[in-house]
């Protein structure tokens, strides 16, 4: 029979198909934008679902009191304003500040998560039951989808703060100690016992309830802030799987099959591309989130490092290098990201490739803030997509290339890597530009990066300093080369 | 890999025909629990082989997807549910509506970016 449950579970369905095909394709650059298309679709589908459901089976009819109608009309509302402040923001989001946004909208979608789990403890009051009289299984991922979500949240807020540059303390007060952080997980785990299958009373209810978000939102800061800065686009791509989880938790309280497959689907892309990124650091997920290696030596320090045969170089002399170059290759790192400096790398390399040079670009698994931020910032620039080269298309191609200019990125072209076993950074796949004729590094000091080591590519026979910021640097080059 | 989306389809389909009929048989936590296993070999497989160009939009298009718990919360302001968990329905459907279309308009935004050589702009 065709009742209208059947129909929104069909719908439910169509959605499900909607979101698988458009990750599989936004996994292709061509059809990239078309497989967004198709999973908002999805999204739109399932929300329509939803609220026809609701309208037409009376669940929002006003009931007693007129007060629902209110309340729906608040829902409503609540739709409405989050589109408009969504699209608002998304609109105006400069392309450099992209890592900070995406870690604030995932804050949000598990503090979604988060609500939807809280909104069964008032139901339970009412009931005047524990939570697990729906079942042990209901309980748990009731206590799941507040404790993930919350998390999620405050972690994702800690994220969004040390990317935008407001946040660079690692501990605040006993919060970001491994030991509290256990106090922490205890606390979670004793309430969200007691409020799931023991408080029946309002009061216990609530407190028990209360005490595991409380605990859940310190958690999220605790685990998130010793996490370094270089080590974000890990802790974005784990908070993106944790915010598909909680998802997937709140699917098992409302028994819902929409909401496992799309949560779990997330899930499972955030915890493949965190597997990416610490493979593309030769490190466990364990190391990264007890904190990194950077961190404990000082986090880089100003200090120089005694480099003694550095040889420094201008934009006068760099013009000309690159002038008498037949191949470029630009490695750009989190300096240029800082710098602003994507459109002059583009503006330079337009003006190298009208003399008949090759210009490419190496890009670093984990160069900048987040998976892929260096492709997004070039791609701003206007960067065709094909001079984009990964390490693994570009590394044997260095030894054959004149001129390679790093662009404010330091340990993911460190010698050390593979020449000194007993560097921390030891077996780390980097980029090999000293390979290359001539290496000019531009960047504004000798300080050590993220990893907190020296670099001895600074002072190898082959390669140049060029201490400026990187938009400088190449608006300067840029006047010279013209005038040559 | 269709293999893998050909059994999650069959699975997706068996799996939710005992419930709409609500014939009880299956309890539900067990039917959740094999859409979520292949799901999960769905999503794996799925994004696999993503290039690291694309390592950016998929985040945070996949990131909108997770805003899918706007569903949840559209339950948490229906009658099933008292007034007062009806205030968290609504502070989740904001939070969610802003991570769904934020989250698929700035995707949209970065991949409106990408063009080959010679391509249009």
């Amino acid at each position: 029979m065709i009742s209208m449950t059947n129909v929104v579970e069909l719908a439910y369905m169509a959605s499900s198909l909607l979101f698988v095909l458009g990750i599989l394709k936004l996994g292709k650059v061509k059809t990239a934008k078309q497989g967004n298309l198709w999973a908002a679709y999805g999204m739109a589908l399932a929300i329509g679902a939803t609220m026809l459901l609701l309208i037409t089976r009376g669940d929002w009819s006003p009931r007693e009191g007129e007060w629902t109608y209110q309340s729906h009309a608040l829902a409503l509302g609540a739709m409405a304003l989050g589109s408009v402040i969504g699209w608002w923001m998304a609109v105006k989001v400069p392309m450099t500040s992209m890592p900070e946004f995406v870690a604030f909208f995932n804050g949000l979608g598990g503090s979604a998560s988060m609500f939807v789990g809280l909104a069964e403890v008032p139901r339970a009051v009412e009931r005047g039951q524990t939570l697990s009289s729906e079942g042990a299984d209901f309980a748990v991922a009731v206590i799941l989808a507040v404790l993930i979500g919350a998390v999620t949240l405050t972690g994702s807020l800690v994220a969004y703060a040390k990317l935008a540059g407001k946040l660079n303390k690692n501990r605040i007060g006993p919060l970001g100690s491994q030991g509290f952080n256990v106090v922490l997980g205890l606390v979670c785990i004793g309430a969200g016992a007691w409020g799931g299958f023991f408080a029946a009373d309002p009061m216990g209810l609530w407190l028990s309830n209360g005490l595991l978000t409380l605990g859940s939102l310190l958690l999220g800061l605790g685990l998130t802030l010793p996490i370094g800065g270089a080590d974000m686009p890990v802790a974005i791509a784990l908070l993106n799987s944790y915010s598909g989880i909680a998802g997937m938790t709140t699917g098992f309280i409302l028994k819902n099959n929409l909401l496992i497959v799309s949560g779990s689907l997330v899930g499972a892309s955030g915890i493949i591309l965190t597997q990416i990124m610490c493979k593309a650091m030769n490190r466990s997920l364990a190391n990264v989130l007890v904190g990194g290696m950077g961190e404990a030596a000082g986090g880089g320090g100003s200090k120089d490092e005694g480099y003694t045969k550095v040889k420094s170089t201008s934009a006068e002399e760099l013009a000309a290098v690159l002038d008498a170059a037949s191949s470029v290759i630009f490695v750009p790192g989190y300096g240029l990201a800082v710098a602003q400096a994507q459109h002059k790398v583009r503006e330079l390399a337009g003006l190298l490739e009208k003399k008949g040079c090759q210009v490419r670009y190496a890009i670093h698994p984990v160069a900048g803030r987040m998976p892929g931020h260096m492709n997004i910032l070039l791609a701003e620039a206007d960067v065709p997509y094909e001079q984009l080269y990964e390490l693994d298309r570009i590394n044997d191609d260095f030894k054959n290339t004149d001129v390679v200019v790093v662009l404010g990125a330091n340990d993911v072209c460190n010698p050390a890597a593979t020449n000194d076993p007993k560097s921390p950074i030891a077996g780390m796949p980097v980029l090999t530009v000293w390979d290359a004729r001539t290496v000019v590094v531009v960047k504004r000091s000798l300080a050590s990066g993220y990893a907190g080591i020296r670099n001895e590519l600074f002072q190898m026979d082959n390669s140049l300093m060029f201490l400026a910021d990187a938009k400088k640097a190449l608006e300067d080059t840029i006047t010279e080369l013209k005038a040559l | 890999m269709s293999l893998f989306l050909g059994l999650a389809a069959q699975a997706a389909e068996a799996a939710s025909a005992p419930v709409a009929q609500e014939s009880g048989s299956i309890p539900f936590l067990i039917v959740g629990l094999w859409v979520l296993l292949l799901s999960i070999f769905v999503g794996f497989e799925v994004i696999q082989k993503v290039p690291p160009t694309l390592h950016t939009p998929l985040m945070s298009g996949s990131n909108a997807i997770s805003g899918i718990t706007i569903v949840g919360s559209l339950y948490c302001v229906g009658n099933d549910y008292p007034l007062s968990a009806g205030i968290f329905g609504v502070i989740a459907i904001l939070c969610a509506m802003i991570n769904v279309v934020g989250g698929f308009v700035v995707t949209d935004r970065m991949l409106g970016m990408f063009h080959a050589k010679g391509g249009k702009k």
